[in-house]
């Protein structure tokens, strides 16, 4: 297996899956948007703080969701996400209510109880290890997840993204190595998702790289791709691809996924939409085409996902925000001894 | 009697055998070396890492999320300082998590000076380490404590930072370890793996018996009722020197409080024996800004300011950036025996 160069292959991959999975993959990339969308308007309203988040990466983010052995344990698949993955959870079967409750720090937040800024999801049932906001940290815990599974006779793999700028970061280079050891080879699908930007420094200005995916090369035998991270059927072999071959072989896969960052990096730059081709956009302009789905069918999906975050705000505006002693909860798992000092001073 | 290299050694044994530990590892861990002060030898489940502090780290914390209890190491704990962000997280792990995944994990590194380590083998860690909130640190002065309080580090279902006093790993010790032979002669053949060619070597483990410390509980490593010292670490021993003899001396009967702990840490230990004395010196070798003890005098101040006799102390290590090879340099930087003996004189004249 070799890299190839960013190429749509989509044309003659849309019939290889049936019309409910594209309808599927479809619902879940609007229901990610449409959450997206809802959480940039609670964060310039005021109703939250900080955002941050992943539209466009739906069109890799979905299918990666709906092709992951969920559950809980080595023999499932572990999960080392960045705070651009809702569609990747939404997939999996995450609720839009419960983003909304962690964007608005309710005490309700299932994955952190209003401690961590939104995207930040914490599922043990599912292998969803702790999001954190450290730029590639999780190439270095997947470490961890892939040696277990590595000792198992399972074919559970540790799922790992990022973005392309924290390539530059060691935690990286750690994951290619340990996961490349002779003495234990790794399961791990190393995934980067390159929208060409760290916040406002170009990728171009400060990588040399032609592709991310060929620092692969330098490991024998290591295979890797480049794709079309906006188109989803695209995304949905590489990645159906690349997991086979890590469940078969229990070696780490490379897969670089080129997308759009459609509202910049964050709230701090305004979260404002950009103009970069919009998968959704370019996936309905295809479902349309293949007369798997209609304009209007297509159209009834945004309203329904619509109402559903509305009636799922709506919900969480009344639910109570976390008690200020439950910053004790937490510290240590037995809790905290009685001599411990809580006063925060003299 | 075992020095604390091989209680330690011996405390991962049991800990391989009964309380599930599966993979200990770090650079130089497994065979042939076995750590670079023998930590690790003959254990089953150790092997070599890369040579990757981060990666190091990382792989425990996933380990410890798949419910793994790792032990990892870090070869020297100068060399821990590119893993802070990674021990944050595993700190605030079940924190930011809402309580969801904890991290039963323990990373063991050596601490301190003493062994002419110069500038990159003598750091101290333990102000920084008591700022890793969620993690617990623990740092013993004897092979038996060490023992023990690495059996509870592996037990504890919270990371735990297990600090070897660099100096210390060579001591013998005075007291059994459960389960180990009295000869120590003995001792060292069946667990201390030969010079040379040990490619068939295979130790021979004494029966070792479970002898868990609370993590959190200081030891009295001697009564008294003029002063109390409060340490830990390499400075222990030198401390519990000092105040034997000044009692045999008459120049006072200190009493001397080994913290073992560090976080959380025994302050039910140190008020009882503050509130006895009325005069209380703390001794590390951390450098003076900013240092852990400073916290400790602070509460001290704050809570118990009518009940001294006069005011608390410090003796820490200087505030340079490093420590020097030339012994001159060395002794300069970090207390040695004369100055604990300085202090404490001191504190006892102090006029109440």
């Amino acid at each position: 297996m070799s890299n190839s160069n960013v190429k749509s292959m989509s044309e003659a991959l849309y019939g290889k899956l049936e019309p409910k999975i594209l309808l599927e993959i479809h619902h879940t990339m609007v229901k990610a948007r449409s959450l997206e969308e809802r959480l940039i308007k609670m964060s310039k309203g005021g109703e939250g703080f900080f955002w941050i988040g992943g539209p466009g990466e739906e069109a890799f983010n979905v299918p990666l969701g709906l092709q992951v052995k969920k559950g809980q344990g080595v023999s499932h698949d572990y999960l080392h996400l960045h705070y651009r993955s809702s569609g990747i959870m939404l997939a999996m079967g995450a609720e839009v209510i419960d983003t909304i409750r962690q964007m608005r720090t309710t005490s309700t937040d299932p994955y952190s109880r209003g401690r961590n800024f939104v995207n930040h999801y914490a599922i043990p049932e599912w292998n969803v290890l702790p999001v954190a906001p450290t730029i590639e940290t999780q190439y270095s815990t997947c470490i961890g997840t892939a040696i277990a599974q590595a000792r198992s006779k399972s074919d559970g793999i540790t799922i790992v993204n990022g973005g392309d700028a924290g390539t530059a970061e060691g935690d990286f280079h750690s994951c290619l190595v340990w996961a490349n050891r002779p003495a234990l080879p790794l399961p791990v699908l190393m995934i980067v998702i390159n929208n060409g930007f760290g916040i406002s420094t170009p990728a171009r200005e400060q990588h040399g790289e032609e592709n991310i995916s060929d620092w692969a090369r330098v490991f024998k035998g290591m295979p890797s791709k480049t794709i079309n991270g906006n188109d989803p059927v695209e995304s949905w072999f590489a990645i159906q691809e690349a997991m086979k071959y890590i469940r078969t072989n229990r070696k780490p896969y490379l897969l670089e996924a080129r997308a759009s960052r459609l509202n910049g990096h964050s709230s701090s730059s305004g979260a404002n939409r950009v103009s970069e081709p919009d998968c959704i956009k370019l996936f309905e302009e295809k479902l349309i085409k293949g007369k798997i789905a209609s304009e209007d069918q297509l159209k009834k999906v945004w309203e329904l996902i619509q109402r559903e975050c509305d009636d799922a705000h709506a919900k969480v505006k009344q639910e109570p925000f976390p008690d200020g002693e439950d910053i004790w909860n937490g510290v240590f798992k037995e809790g905290l001894p009685s001599s411990y000092p809580k006063k925060g001073g003299s | 009697m075992a020095n604390m290299a091989q209680a330690i050694r011996m405390a991962l044994h049991y800990g391989e055998e009964h309380l599930g530990v599966k993979e200990i590892f770090g650079e130089d861990v497994g065979a042939p070396l076995g750590g670079v002060f023998t930590v690790t030898q003959g254990l089953k489940t150790a092997w070599n890492s890369p040579l990757d502090e981060r990666g190091i780290v990382g792989a425990a914390l996933g380990l410890a999320w798949a419910g793994s209890r790792p032990v990892a190491e870090i070869q020297f704990v100068d060399y821990i300082f590119n893993t802070i962000d990674l021990l944050k997280l595993c700190g605030n792990s079940l924190w930011c998590s809402a309580g969801k995944f904890p991290t039963p994990m323990v990373l063991m590194t050596p601490t301190g000076s003493g062994i002419h380590g110069s500038i990159y083998h003598s750091h101290s860690f333990d102000s920084i380490a008591s700022k890793i909130h969620g993690m617990k640190v623990v740092c013993p002065s004897t092979p038996l404590d060490a023992y023990g309080l690495m059996i509870s580090a592996i037990k504890d279902d919270n990371p735990v930072l297990f600090l070897k006093p660099k100096a210390l790993l060579r001591a013998k010790g005075t007291e059994l370890i459960p389960g180990e032979p009295s000869d120590e002669r003995l001792l060292k053949e069946m667990i201390d793996a030969p010079i040379g060619d040990r490619s068939q070597w295979k130790p021979r483990w004494p029966a070792l018996e479970d002898y868990a410390i609370p993590l959190g509980e200081a030891k009295i490593s001697k009564g008294g009722s003029d002063a109390t010292i409060v340490t830990h670490g390499r400075m222990a021993p030198i401390c519990l020197e000092v105040a034997n003899e000044f009692k045999a001396e008459g120049k006072g009967d200190v009493e001397v409080i080994d913290m073992r702990s560090l976080i959380p840490y025994d302050w039910n230990a140190i008020t009882q024996s503050i509130r006895k004395t009325g005069r209380v010196l703390f001794v590390n070798e951390e450098t003076e800004i900013s240092n852990f003890g400073e916290h400790l005098i602070r509460r001290v101040i704050d809570e118990m300011f009518y009940e001294l006799a006069v005011r608390p102390r410090i003796l820490c290590g200087k505030a340079v950036p490093g420590i020097g090879l030339s012994p001159v340099l060395e002794f300069n930087s970090v207390p040695q025996k004369a100055d604990v003996e300085r202090s404490v004189s001191e504190l006892l004249a102090d006029p109440a």
